[in-house]
């Protein structure tokens, strides 16, 4: 064993990049396979010197294919494993990110947004990808991705996306943006063993009984590492229960793709989290997550400063989206205002979530986040909707 | 009434503002602040518009960008130009002397610190020029304590560059600028 540290526990000034690391290694992480991207390198950086401290492996791949395909076989092997990457690189893994949802392998990939498409704008800050991670790659299934709006977050949300994709075998996303990768603030590591980490269900048969692919009620299997006695079959195509490919059966293709989508339906209430500030009593509601809630906050504050009766919704799961939540609220208040630095992604949820309620997109594109004075002036005019 | 330092270091890229913006933010954490600190700057390695800004606050920090700022430093012409409107009235400029050669007459306080030439005298190479005006604006501002700033620097910097950084941090607060 190494002298190193696993869980940095104390009060750090830290960057988002680099807890986000850190929450991977607390989570139990021991993989990392990536190739190093403006602004998710420090991610990269700080697990390549990190991993072999806590007996772990990093490995510098040849492009984000490759990286997703060693992730997913690292995972296979009873490893925690993640890779990170922006917008290119996410591009480039979402073939694999579809083996990952088809073969139900726990990993990890964080995408530090920015400004899009193709090679885009590499250093300024972008919430681009969000319908990417929703829909990238090929098929019907259903994924998670959370959306951290601090340093605090990218460590914490970093460790609840292994922990979810621990139980619910499947890739899960954190999505930030540029901002809060690269940005430095004070950061609480808890200790060791107030961290909450969860391990994928383990098969509870001998290898000679065990159906790889057989889920329980919660709708997910148990699932076996290679090398270690339990032979199967993993393929990207549609397979039953045995693991082996029913490539022209309906039956086969509805039973398998619909418990993909179901496994995370079904359990949708465990799953999503929001954060709602001041919205007892308000009259309209901000919708905002990553570093745009944060500009929407301090525009809720002015709001009520100057008497309007403004809230915030801040999204911490964007997949699966919190349309319900919304709904709910949506019946209370006279408006929504939905900023976003794009050009209309979540917008499109919320306005199909909030049904008759009338909703103001502010799109935002280039180096700035919405000043807060723009978010208030949009809540001004929600007001007298 | 909280109080809330805004600051804004900026230059161009390959002078250090990124990580002198890291040091000043380390630092006030040190001192028990809330801190945010954040950048900008272009995808080449040198030479493009770089800047890096610091929020230093009493009470937990929202918006994570500076608006109007107390403090600018000014590390090249461009920079001066481009966000000497956002200072605040009575705000304070920090100018290099060599690369600012034209400062506008303003309201606020400006102070023309010769942090490339010392960097350059010093240790024949004007990387240090950032850690300099680090030392200047914690003399002549106060916004974070100077055993913090040392500390921050440590914490910060390669060991090999260690002592050389220091150096020109007390270079930093030893000097006696002129104020215009």
């Amino acid at each position: 064993m190494t002298q190193e540290r696993t869980v940095l526990t104390g009060k750090h000034f830290m960057q988002g990049d680099i807890a986000c690391a850190e929450g991977a290694i607390a989570a139990g992480c021991r993989f990392f396979a990536g190739y190093p991207i403006t602004p998710a390198t420090e991610i990269a950086e700080r697990m390549a010197r990190r991993l072999p401290e806590v007996d772990g492996v990093y490995v510098q791949m040849e492009d984000e294919l490759g990286s997703m395909a060693a992730v997913i076989g690292a995972s296979y092997a009873g490893v925690k494993s993640m890779t990170a990457t922006s917008g290119p690189g996410f591009s480039l893994m979402q073939e694999n990110i579809g083996l990952a949802v088809m073969t139900e392998t726990p990993c990890v990939v964080v995408n530090i947004m920015r400004g899009g498409p193709s090679t885009g704008q590499p250093t300024k800050p972008g919430q681009q990808d969000v319908m990417q991670a929703r829909w990238g790659s090929h098929g019907d299934y259903e994924i998670i991705a959370l959306a951290p709006s601090s340093v605090q977050e990218m460590f914490d949300l970093t460790i609840e996306a292994f922990n979810l994709s621990e139980i619910y075998r499947v890739p899960v996303f954190v999505l930030a943006d540029e901002i809060v990768g690269h940005m430095w603030e004070r950061v609480t590591i808890p200790s060791e063993n107030a961290i909450k980490r969860v391990n994928r269900k383990r098969p509870r048969t001998l290898p000679e009984k065990y159906v790889p692919f057989l889920p329980d009620r919660d709708l997910v299997p148990p699932m076996a590492s290679f090398g270690e006695g339990y032979r199967f079959y993993a393929t990207g195509l549609t397979h039953d229960e045995t693991g082996h490919p029913r490539t022209d059966t309906a039956k086969a293709q509805q039973e398998l793709v619909q418990r993909l989508c179901d496994k995370i339906r079904k359990n949708r209430e465990k799953i999503v989290r929001v954060s709602a500030n001041m919205l007892e009593d308000a009259e309209v509601m901000v919708v905002a997550y990553g570093t745009t809630s944060r500009s929407a906050m301090s525009a809720v504050r002015e709001a009520r400063e100057k008497g309007f009766k403004a809230g915030l919704l801040r999204l911490i799961t964007l997949w699966p989206f919190p349309d319900k939540e919304i709904a709910e609220l949506a019946k209370r208040v006279r408006a929504i205002v939905v900023p976003e630095m794009n050009c209309g992604q979540i917008v499109r949820e919320v306005e199909r979530a909030a049904k008759e309620t009338s909703v103001i997109f502010m799109p935002k594109l280039g180096e700035e986040p919405h000043r807060p004075v723009e978010i208030l002036d949009a809540i001004q005019r929600g007001s007298y909707k | 009434m909280s109080k809330r330092v805004e600051v804004r270091i900026s230059g161009l890229g390959g002078q250090g503002v990124v990580l002198a913006g890291q040091i000043l933010g380390r630092a006030a954490a040190h001192d028990g602040k809330y801190v945010v600190q954040t950048q900008s700057y272009g995808a080449e390695a040198r030479g493009s518009a770089a800047k890096s800004e610091v929020i230093i606050s009493d009470e937990k920090i929202g918006f994570p960008k500076v608006r109007k700022y107390d403090i600018l430093v000014a590390m090249s012409q461009s920079a001066l130009n481009n966000y000497m409107r956002d200072l605040k009235k009575n705000g304070i400029l920090l100018a290099d002397e060599d690369t600012v050669k034209e400062v506008p007459s303003v309201k606020a306080r400006v102070l023309r610190v010769p942090a490339t030439r010392i960097s350059e005298s010093e240790f024949k190479s004007k990387i240090f020029a950032n850690v300099v005006m680090l030392g200047a604006l914690t003399k002549k501002v106060e916004v974070v304590s100077e055993e913090a700033m040392k500390r921050a620097i440590i914490e910060s910097v390669s060991l090999e560059t260690k002592k050389e950084n220091i150096k020109a941090f007390t270079e930093g607060m030893r000097l006696h600028e002129q104020e215009t």
